[in-house]
């Protein structure tokens, strides 16, 4: 068993942590959250460092390291900020799709400008009225000569009104049982002719990622598009949620940790009663709670990230990671805004985004009744 | 068997009020919520239809209601699910000062206009370096001649911009004992001296106008002075308790209106092979813990109306019910946005506003670690 993180690692850390000191200005996110922007060019800065694509191969300008890297990235980024690290950690959102399973020529052809802050990624997954149960979609893809032609709507796509292309669930044999065995995934650009965003929502939590609605009406996608074989979209899918909850935990755990900081700042300088508010023992109770779920938050994320990264994750161990980092960090939102009394309700003080921002987190990919449901088929098997 | 007994005449005021809420506030609210505050025109809606400070004798313009009408109002503002038309904290909380600690002329001069809905009112008492702690406090105001004369900056005051008037603590930088020092006086839109610092952007409340009030030499006629010098702390001691419960009956009306939302949202939404959410067990179970918390919530609120109404000293009751029911809105809206499930995440869902609204309800009018606090020295411990 080994705990510390490699020296390397510790410098990725470093690294991540200035660029956001440097570049995460509080009045910006503030706001630019108000219209549910990211800063003009932090993308591609973030992406020149290294961060976007830091679990890419370098063959296409990825950093060559693994989904633990990422999560510490995530992290890092987060305790910063928790609105804007999370905008940026998903503007390769669903890119482990192609990178997971595409083939070298749709690698190539994405993945570099993803790595490089050139266009970001999402995923259309879900429909509307439809939840996280995707064994049955209405979304199709007809093959017509070399080409797709999809047709439907999708919803929930994180800033699907600024993504350069969408990883696309759709229905490519209709006459599969399942259902689910005659789905695939395929990639669309977003100036491809009939694919409209025709809603961007104002959201709770993590507004700097609007949800978007979308429509697909008779778009043309060309059919080296395909990700992985015919049929393969729905396990694909289900695997990239996997690996995006251990995503998510990451930032949950950045989240939870910046509101941490916050508090623990103000309450030893806050005076209230004759005594910083430090020293009263509710408040040091408090503390070591908010202490005590992060640190068993960060040691599951990291621990799911690194059997990912063994190629051994199991998509409960996963939700496991998401469940309680993202429990930590609305826990250790709700607190801090608790703890800093009518400045944790203001804007100006940052912590009321780290809570909604949290929930966000907490909800997104899954509710916890939804990571439970994943977490109790993993461990108690077919029943006889 | 209700606890409260409500007549006829309660049923038909509340019947009335919901109508006016549903033709006059409710179609308004995500307007008010985008310009982050109520038109006063509102306010003088609702004061001239006879919804504000219903209790107030008929001598100044008022009807002399009963406490069950301030419930009633209470609980169908909750309803709307906005809280920027803030009539509990005018009707309930800070007029009633002026009503029981003003003179005769005081009374002459505001209550006929704070009935009417001309006269908005604020009460200014929070500083930035003291919150829950009125020892704290670090305005002053000073005798000069006929004048006192007003130092300070108060912070996060509710009807902030609208107020017309605003009940402003202040100490008498001569008087060494805190607590004796305190005083409370009126100061009215206008006064040289009286500005407005920065209208505040917060989590939720977005339709009220929270702000912070600037005096700088802010001079006003020693008449301004409301009930006694040095009353201040006793004052504020006896209005406490029926603030708290205020707080706590709108705390309880909103976990009861975002659980309706919730149990509705689930008996008519179904996943995608068809079954209503309400037909999951988890979710069942989720929604009768919720109901349950609710009625308890219910019964404890209830009993205290009757006993605040019967003027029964409950401050301890009341401390305990304004951290429970403010804690149960706060843990009943994270847990039924779980339910909406990604539309609870966007403002589409109307759980998302009462999410980021009751937030704070834990925190204003004396946080809840005060309110344990407060119970904890009345149990003798």
């Amino acid at each position: 068993m080994e705990f510390n993180l490699s020296k390397s690692q510790k410098e990725i850390q470093k690294a991540a942590w200035e660029f956001a000191r440097g570049e995460f200005d509080k009045e910006m996110i503030i706001e630019l959250s108000k219209a549910q922007k990211l800063p003009d060019g932090i993308v591609e800065k973030s992406a020149e460092l290294g961060f976007i694509g830091i679990h890419f191969p370098e063959d296409v300008n990825g950093g060559g390291m693994g989904l633990f890297e990422f999560v510490l990235v995530a992290e890092t980024f987060c305790r910063k900020d928790s609105t804007l690290g999370s905008a940026l950690m998903f503007s390769g959102y669903a890119a482990e799709c192609i990178l997971r399973n595409g083939d070298p020529a749709l690698k190539t052809k994405f993945l570099p400008q993803i790595a490089d802050g050139r266009i970001t990624s999402t995923g259309a997954f879900l429909e509307p009225n439809q939840g996280y149960d995707l064994t049955r979609i209405s979304t199709t893809a007809q093959a017509i000569g070399d080409d797709w032609i999809l047709n439907g709507k999708k919803t929930f796509v994180p800033c699907g009104n600024t993504a350069g292309i969408f990883i696309v669930l759709c229905q490519t044999d209709a006459s599969a049982t399942p259902p689910a065995a005659g789905m695939s995934l395929i990639v669309v650009e977003t100036a491809s002719p009939g694919l409209s965003v025709s809603r961007v929502s104002q959201n709770l939590g993590g507004r700097m990622l609007p949800f978007c609605d979308l429509a697909f009406d008779n778009v043309r996608v060309p059919g080296a598009h395909l990700i992985g074989k015919p049929g393969s979209g729905y396990a694909l899918t289900q695997n990239f949620f996997t690996e995006n909850r251990i995503q998510i935990a990451g930032l949950a755990l950045g989240t939870a940790q910046g509101a941490f900081d916050r508090a623990l700042a103000y309450v030893k300088q806050r005076e209230q009663f004759g005594k910083k508010l430090a020293q009263f023992q509710v408040t040091r109770h408090k503390l070591a709670e908010m202490a005590a779920s992060i640190e068993t938050a960060r040691y599951l994320t990291y621990h799911a990230a690194w059997r990912f990264d063994q190629g051994k994750v199991e998509p409960h161990q996963a939700s496991m990671a998401k469940l309680m980092a993202t429990r930590a960090a609305m826990s250790v939102a709700d607190e801090a805004v608790q703890l800093l009394g009518g400045y944790g309700y203001m804007t100006e003080y940052e912590v009321e985004h780290f809570f909604r921002d949290a929930k966000q987190a907490e909800i997104f990919q899954g509710t916890p009744a939804a990571q439970k449901d994943i977490i109790a088929d993993g461990i108690i098997g077919k029943l006889k | 068997m209700e606890i409260l007994k409500y007549t006829d005449e309660h049923h038909e005021f509340r019947k009335r009020l919901r109508t006016f809420m549903e033709t006059e506030v409710i179609p308004n609210i995500d307007q008010w919520e985008t310009d982050h505050i109520v038109p006063k025109e509102a306010w003088r809606k609702m004061g001239r239809a006879g919804f504000l400070c219903t209790w107030a004798s008929k001598e100044y313009g008022g009807q002399g209601l009963d406490f069950l009408y301030s419930v009633i109002s209470t609980e169908e503002m909750a309803k709307t699910n906005h809280t920027g038309l803030a009539a509990m904290l005018h009707s309930d909380i800070i007029v009633p000062y002026i009503n029981s600690f003003g003179s005769e002329a005081q009374k002459k001069k505001y209550l006929p206009g704070c009935i009417s809905g001309d006269i908005i009112t604020a009460v200014a008492m929070t500083e930035p370096d003291a919150g829950s702690d009125l020892a704290g406090m670090r305005s002053t105001a000073e005798m000069d001649g006929d004048e006192i004369i007003i130092n300070g900056a108060k912070t996060f005051i509710s009807n902030g911009i609208n107020a017309d008037l605003a009940i402003v603590a202040a100490k008498n930088p001569l008087e060494e004992n805190p607590y004796q020092a305190l005083s409370l006086y009126l100061v009215e839109d206008g006064t040289p001296g009286f500005t407005r610092g920065r209208h505040l952007d917060k989590m939720g409340f977005h339709s009220q106008d929270t702000a912070e009030l600037f005096f700088s030499n802010c001079r006003i006629p020693k008449e301004n002075i409301l009930g006694q010098p040095g009353m201040g702390f006793i004052m504020l001691m006896q209005k406490l308790q029926q603030e708290r419960l205020m707080c706590a009956i709108g705390a309880q009306a909103a976990a009861e209106l975002m659980l309706k939302w919730t149990i509705d949202y689930c008996k008519t939404h179904h996943d995608a092979a068809g079954k209503p959410f309400s037909k999951s067990q988890a979710t069942q179970f989720a929604l009768v813990e919720m109901m349950t918390e609710i009625k308890v919530g219910r019964a404890f609120i209830d009993k205290l109306i009757c006993e605040h109404a019967a003027g029964e000293n409950v401050v301890v009751e009341t401390s305990m019910a304004k951290y429970w029911t403010t804690d149960l809105a706060k843990n009943l809206a994270r847990r039924c946005l779980d339910l909406f499930g990604d539309f609870g995440l966007t403002e589409d869902c109307p759980l998302a506003r009462g999410f980021r609204d009751v937030r704070v309800m834990s925190i204003f009018a004396g946080t809840n670690e005060v309110m344990k606090g407060i119970a904890a020295k009345f149990m003798g411990l």
